[in-house]
């Protein structure tokens, strides 16, 4: 199974935000990382097909995103929105369900299979407790989990997160990414996340793609990519790399 | 409370109130009349009170109420607003300009709700563009733009009553239109009206799940699998449809779309398969309601409903409003 991007050019309006972008996400977690502007939420994106190249184009498994149904990139492609706030008071089981939609016919309940995933997917992200609570009721950590739970649920074999971590305290930062690690490494997901945290993408990915004004600046193991270099090229001098230790940590100059 | 036991509980308040709506009045009359009026067996002016009079107006009442309840239930998944409905987005000042214009050319009655769909499906559609500019819908976006189609749309009515002479004999029935009062329908009104109402709303069940899917942003819904264009335009339509229906029946009555849905969620919950039929059932039950309020608050004088809604949804709406520009977004 592998998402493919090939020479994808793209961005709103008059102005490309990617330019001919050739990435490919296979199994296991890759953290995409860059500074801001870099097109890092542009990509997922485009790899998720909600953003049409204006050249190029992604390929799942060898066929054009364009010439699948939404339905069908849906029951393969999941992903956690950075948006995951809502007025409405879904339970939290009702917004996992959500994940559900493509699988779900109009005005039919749902069957035992999605009944399993969405229990399953709240099991993973500790939601049990909270399963029948308000969504908007929730602090923003708790809402940040359900939302990927619903990713879970979908039951895809790629997942993209744009920022999954944003609104987490350091541990569950820690322990979301863990399990998405840890489930790309058991079922053969391939997951890629936008991550700001150099020091979680350190620490969590198997691999790191950095971009740099829309283009794929480095692609590699933690090792190669955070050096001292390549981290000083696309952040500038503000940053310090310790390359002796395995993973690499990054730490601000004081 | 289980959606089951909620939406029976609704059914009830809605043959409740009905009955109510058909007892009261300036002649009074009994259940028993009411029973016998219905087989046919009562004197000729019970008769005429209940079956020509009363329960076409009850009637014409739970059909605009449940109309505007559904069609604001949608008009808010599809939003992500809990401050948009047909009266304050303009969708309904939309449809009643499509009525005036229909009466203003001689057009056949059982026209009107055709015009009025056709005006409602131009202001929501417009609304939907304006919405999206930005790629965020604001609730500020929502009810600017809300408030220039209302006063485009009456700009144009005012053009439409002064320009035409015809006009003159109609003004009653564009006066109808713009306080938004329920009287008493035709049967071959209501059965259009009827036909309607119960399509547009198994059609909104059927959308359902599909809007459940926006309660995170149209975004999130096609990567959960939604074709998002075809859903957004069907919620529209049927928007529309009921919007129209609505106000070929009562003209424009304010607010009933905006209350409902907001004070049933945190009833029934947000889930659009429970929270539609919830609407369907707890704005008919308010339109009754507010009719019979309508009819006997300055006896033997009739308020236009649209007043009663008005001085009922206006205050909740400011708290809503304020309650929503604290987390504005």
């Amino acid at each position: 199974m592998t998402l493919v991007a090939h020479a994808v050019t793209a961005g709103y309006g008059p102005r490309d935000v990617l330019h001919g972008v050739d990435l490919a996400i296979g199994p296991g977690l890759c953290a995409v990382i860059g500074p801001n502007g870099a097109g890092k939420s542009t990509l997922i994106r485009a790899l998720a097909g909600l953003l049409v190249p204006r050249s190029g184009r992604v390929e799942l498994d060898g066929v054009d995103l364009r010439a699948m149904s939404r339905g069908a990139i849906a029951q393969r492609v999941a992903v956690v929105p950075q948006v995951f706030d809502t007025l409405f008071p879904f339970t939290v089981r009702e917004v996992v369900m959500l994940g559900r939609t493509a699988r779900l016919r109009a005005l039919a309940g749902p069957r035992d299979a999605d009944r399993l995933a969405v229990e399953r997917a709240l099991g993973l992200l500790e939601l049990g407790d909270l399963a029948g609570r308000r969504i908007d009721a929730l602090s923003g950590g708790e809402r940040q989990r359900a939302v990927l739970a619903m990713a879970l649920a979908q039951e895809t074999d790629v997942l993209l997160l744009d920022e999954p971590t944003v609104h987490l305290d350091p541990a569950h930062q820690r322990a979301t990414l863990a399990l998405v690690r840890d489930l790309a490494r058991r079922s053969g997901i391939a997951a890629a996340a936008v991550l700001h945290d150099l020091n979680l993408a350190s620490a969590m990915a198997g691999r790191i793609v950095v971009l740099d004004g829309g283009r794929v600046a480095a692609d590699g193991p933690p090792a190669a990519v955070l050096t001292q270099r390549t981290v000083e090229r696309i952040f500038g001098p503000g940053l310090r790399v310790l390359d002796d230790r395995v993973p690499p940590a990054v730490l601000p100059r004081s | 409370m289980r959606p089951a036991a909620a939406l029976a509980g609704l059914g009830v308040a809605l043959a409740g109130s009905a009955l109510l709506g058909v007892l009261a009045g300036a002649v009074a009359v009994g259940p028993g009349d009411v029973v016998a009026a219905l087989a046919g067996g009562a004197d000729a002016p019970t008769t005429a009170i209940i079956r020509e009079l009363r329960l076409p107006r009850v009637i014409a009442a739970a059909l605009v109420g449940g109309a505007l309840g559904v069609a604001g239930a949608l008009l808010q998944g599809l939003l992500r607003n809990p401050l948009a409905d047909p009266y304050v987005t303009g969708t309904s000042a939309g449809a009643a300009l499509g009525s005036v214009a229909s009466v203003a050319a001689g057009a056949p009655a059982l026209v009107t709700p055709l015009a009025a769909f056709a005006g409602a499906l131009a202001s929501v559609a417009v609304i939907w563009r304006l919405a999206r500019i930005g790629g965020r819908t604001t609730v500020l976006t929502v009810l600017l733009a809300g408030i220039v189609i209302s006063s485009f749309a009456g700009a144009v009515v005012t053009l439409l009553i002064v320009a035409s002479d015809r006009l003159a004999l109609r003004l009653r029935a564009v006066l109808d239109i713009l306080v938004g009062g329920v009287t008493s329908r035709s049967a071959a009104e209501l059965a259009v009206a009827i036909a309607i109402v119960a399509g547009a709303t198994v059609w909104a069940l059927a959308l359902a799940r599909r809007l459940d899917a926006y309660a995170f942003g149209e975004e999130t819904a096609a990567t959960l699998g939604v074709d998002t264009d075809r859903t957004t335009a069907s919620v529209l339509v049927v928007t529309a449809l009921l919007t129209g229906a609505a106000v070929a029946l009562s003209g424009l009555v304010s607010f009933v779309g905006l209350v409902i849905p907001h004070a049933l969620r945190p009833v029934v919950g947000a889930r659009h398969a429970v929270l539609v039929p919830a609407c369907l059932l707890g704005g008919a039950t308010a339109l009754v309601l507010a009719d019979l309020g309508a009819r006997i608050a300055l006896a033997p004088a009739e308020l236009p409903v649209g007043v009663i809604t008005g001085l009922v949804g206006a205050p909740f709406f400011l708290l809503v409003l304020a309650r929503a520009s604290r987390g504005v977004r």
